[in-house]
C-alpha cells in the first residue's frame, strides 16, 4: 500500500490580485519503505510540495492520504497531530531549539505526543545515530554533523509513517553529508524506514531508489 | 502537554535569560510590594487613631452647645454657650446614664520653678475620673470639697508632669496656672496616644475654680457656661433612646423648639475618624495599584518581544506536533511564573518595608503598619490576573503563528 498518495494536487497562492499556481495538478504514489528523492529547480514547486507532503500546508485543490488518512480538510490542530506521529523532519538548518540538551530535543516530540518512556526511547534514538555519548551537549556545543544527527534521532523517535528531510546535507562538509546519507540509508535498509529527501544535489539524489523530477508545478519524470 | 510539562519549560526559558525576567519581574514586585507596604501603613494608622480615640471610653455621649446667633451671623459650633452647670445635673437624672462630668476646657501657661509649658487646661467634676475612664497614678483626684471650695488644686497630666518636673516628685508641690498658685493633688496615668488626641498633655482643675479664679483665661471668662458635658451610659445599643431623652430634657429646660445643643457619640466620632483613614487607605493602595498595572505592560511587553524572538522555536514546535493550545499554555504559563515569582517577591518586600516603617518614629506619632491578609490575598490574586491578561495576547499570537513562515524566519 502506497504510504504516500497524491492525486492531482493544486496550489494556488493569491498575490494582491494576480493568482500563481505553483502546483498544477501534481499526482505520485511513494510505496512504504521507499527512499525517494525529489528534485527540482528552484522555483519548480519543489517546496510547496514539500510542505504539503510535511502537512505544514494545505493543497487549493486535489487528494492527498498519508499513510491512509485523507489529510484534506483536516485543521491546524489535526494537522499538527499527524506531523506529530506521521512524519518526521529534517531540516537544511537543523531547526534545533536553542540552549536545550539532545536529550530534550529528542524527548520533545514525544512531550506533545504524551508518550511513556521519553528518557529511554529518546536515548535509543541517540544511540542509533551514533550520538550516545553527547546526550547532554547543547547545539552550540555540537558540530554540524552531530547537530543534523540530533534532528534525525529526533525525527525518527516517534516511529513515524515518513522521514521527510529537506536538503539534509545543504548546510555541511562533504565528509558530514555523507555520514549523515549513510544514517538515511541504513534506516531505510535495516528499518524500512520510508525516506524522502528533498534536494537539488543530484549527488545526494543518487542515494535514492527512485527520483522524482518535478518542474513548473508539475511532475516531469519519475524514476 | 500537560500543565506540569509548560510549567517545566516556562521555567526553562525563563532560566535562560535571568537579567530580562529578573527585570520584568521588577515591574510586579514593586507594584505589589508597594500595595502591601501602603495598604499597611494606612491600617497602622487606622489603628492608632481607633486605638486613641477608644482609651477616651466607649460608652460616651458628647453634649456640646449650638452655635450662636445674633442678628442673624452664625457663629461656630459651641459658640452658643447655652449649657450650664445645672442642665449636667439634670442630665443625671436620666435612666441609663451611669456617670455626667460637665467640662470647660481651654489652654494656659503653667510654670513650676524654671520649667514651663502650654497645656489644655479642664475644668470638669470628680465624676470625671469614672467618665471617662481615667484614673490618678499618684495622689487623689479632686473630689466634691475641691468642687464647692473651689479649691486651687490640679491634677497633671503625665507629659505636663514630666516637663514641669523633670527631676522631682510633682505631689503637693505648687505650680502657677495663669498666674494663680496651684497645688498638685494627683498625676494622672499615662493613656498614650498624641496630637489633639492626648490625654497626657492636659491639667485637670476643679470645674468651680477654672470658672471662677481662671475667669481670665480664655473662653471662661465671664461665664459659667460648660463647653461640654461628657455622658457615660450604661449600654451602648441604648444610645439613640438616650439621645432623645437628652434632646427633651435640654429643650424644655432651655425653652426652645430648635436645637441650640448637639449630642454625639463615640461612635460617631469613631466611624467618622475610620471614614477618614479608609478612604487614606483606599488613595494609597489605588496609588500602588497604577504601579502594579504598569508592571503587567512590561509583562505584556516583554512577552511580545519573546514572542518574536522566539518565532522560529515555535515554528520547529508546531512541525514536530505542538498544537495551538500547547504554545498558547506555554507562552501563558511563562507569563504567569513571571507575575507569581514577582508577587511572592513583592509580598516578601512589601512585608519587610512594613516592618522597618514600623521601627521609625515620624516626630512623636508611632504607627506600627499592619500587614492586611486581604491585602496579601488581593495582591497575589491581582499578579495572578495579571499575568494571565498581559499573557493572553503574546500568547495568542504566538499559537497563531502558521508553521511554515516561523520556520522560516530568520
Amino acid at each position: 500500500m502506497a504510504v504516500i498518495d497524491i492525486e492531482n494536487i493544486q496550489k494556488i497562492y493569491q498575490m494582491g490580485e494576480t493568482q500563481v499556481a505553483a502546483l498544477r495538478g501534481v499526482s505520485l504514489q511513494i510505496e512504504k519503505g521507499e527512499m525517494v528523492a525529489i528534485m527540482g529547480p528552484s522555483g519548480s514547486g519543489k517546496s510547496t510540495l514539500m510542505n504539503i507532503i510535511g502537512c505544514l500546508d494545505q493543497p487549493t485543490a486535489g487528494i492527498y492520504r498519508l499513510d491512509g488518512v485523507d489529510v484534506h480538510k483536516l485543521d491546524d490542530d489535526q494537522l499538527a497531530e499527524i506531523r506529530n506521529k506521521k512524519i518526521g523532519f529534517v531540516f537544511q538548518s537543523f531547526n534545533l531549539l536553542p540552549r536545550t540538551a539532545a536529550l530534550a530535543q529528542v524527548e520533545l516530540p514525544m512531550v506533545y505526543a504524551g508518550a511513556p518512556d521519553r528518557r529511554k526511547r529518546a536515548l535509543e534514538a541517540l544511540t542509533q545515530v551514533g550520538l550516545g555519548e553527547r546526550v547532554h551537549h547543547r547545539p552550540n556545543e555540537l558540530s554540524g554533523g552531530q547537530q543534523q544527527r540530533v534532528a534525525i534521532a529526533r525525527a525518527l523517535v516517534n516511529n513515524p509513517a515518513i522521514i521527510l528531510a529537506d536538503e539534509p546535507t545543504g548546510n555541511l562538509d562533504s565528509v558530514a553529508g555523507e555520514e549523515i546519507m549513510n544514517i538515511f540509508k541504513r534506516l531505510n535498509r535495516e528499518q524500512g524506514m520510508t525516506v524522502i529527501l528533498v534536494t537539488h544535489d543530484p549527488d545526494v539524489a543518487a542515494n535514492a531508489q527512485r527520483i522524482i523530477h518535478v518542474k513548473d508545478g508539475q511532475v516531469a519524470s519519475s524514476k | 502537554m500537560n500543565i506540569f510539562e509548560s510549567f517545566r519549560i516556562a521555567l526553562q526559558n525563563l532560566s535562560a535569560n535571568k537579567l530580562r525576567s529578573g527585570l520584568t519581574m521588577l515591574g510586579v514586585i514593586i507594584g505589589v510590594g508597594a500595595v502591601i507596604a501602603l495598604v499597611s501603613i494606612g491600617r497602622g494608622a487606622q489603628e492608632a487613631i481607633t486605638s486613641q480615640i477608644q482609651s477616651v471610653g466607649t460608652n460616651l455621649l458628647y453634649v456640646r452647645p449650638g452655635s450662636s446667633n445674633e442678628g442673624g451671623v452664625r457663629g461656630q459650633e459651641g459658640s452658643a454657650g447655652t449649657l450650664t452647670l445645672e442642665d449636667a445635673q439634670a442630665l443625671d437624672q436620666v435612666p441609663g446614664i451611669v456617670g455626667v462630668a460637665p467640662e470647660i476646657d481651654s489652654f494656659a501657661q503653667m510654670v513650676a520653678g524654671g520649667n514651663n509649658t502650654n497645656a489644655r487646661l479642664v475644668g470638669t467634676t470628680p465624676a470625671f475620673q469614672t467618665v471617662r475612664d481615667f484614673a490618678p497614678a499618684a495622689g487623689e483626684f479632686i473630689n466634691d470639697s475641691n468642687v464647692s471650695a473651689r479649691s486651687t488644686v490640679a491634677c497633671l497630666g503625665s507629659s505636663v508632669a514630666a516637663q514641669l518636673f523633670p527631676d522631682s516628685d510633682p505631689l503637693g508641690q505648687s505650680i502657677r496656672i495663669n498666674n494663680v498658685p496651684f497645688r498638685v493633688q494627683c498625676v494622672m496615668e499615662s493613656k498614650g496616644g498624641t496630637g489633639f488626641l492626648s490625654q497626657d498633655t492636659q491639667v485637670i482643675v476643679p470645674l468651680t475654680t477654672a470658672q471662677t479664679r481662671l475667669a481670665n483665661a480664655g473662653r471662661f471668662r465671664g461665664s459659667s457656661n460648660i463647653n461640654v458635658i461628657n455622658l457615660k451610659i450604661a449600654d451602648l445599643s441604648q444610645s439613640d433612646a438616650i439621645t432623645q431623652q437628652v434632646g427633651e430634657i435640654l429643650r424644655e429646660r432651655h425653652r426652645v423648639v430648635e436645637d441650640d445643643f448637639t449630642v454625639q457619640s463615640q461612635e460617631d466620632v469613631l466611624s467618622a475618624a475610620t471614614a477618614v483613614t479608609d478612604t487614606l487607605t483606599l488613595f494609597l493602595g489605588g496609588v500602588a495599584a497604577i504601579s502594579l498595572i504598569v508592571g503587567g505592560i512590561g509583562i505584556m511587553n516583554i512577552m511580545l518581544v519573546s514572542v518574536t524572538e522566539r518565532t522560529r522555536e515555535i515554528g520547529i514546535r508546531k512541525a514536530v506536533g505542538a498544537k495551538r493550545r500547547d504554545i498558547l499554555l506555554q507562552f501563558l504559563t511563562e507569563a504567569t511564573v513571571l507575575s507569581v515569582l514577582g508577587g511572592i517577591i513583592g509580598i516578601l518586600l512589601g512585608w519587610g518595608i512594613s516592618a522597618l516603617m514600623g521601627s521609625f518614629r515620624f516626630g512623636n506619632t508611632a504607627v506600627t503598619p499592619v500587614v492586611d491578609l486581604t491585602a496579601v490575598l488581593l495582591a497575589v490574586i491581582f499578579s495572578v490576573a495579571v499575568g494571565l491578561f498581559f499573557g493572553i495576547y503574546p500568547a495568542a499570537r504566538a499559537s497563531a503563528l502558521r508553521p511554515i513562515e516561523a520556520l522560516r524566519y530568520e
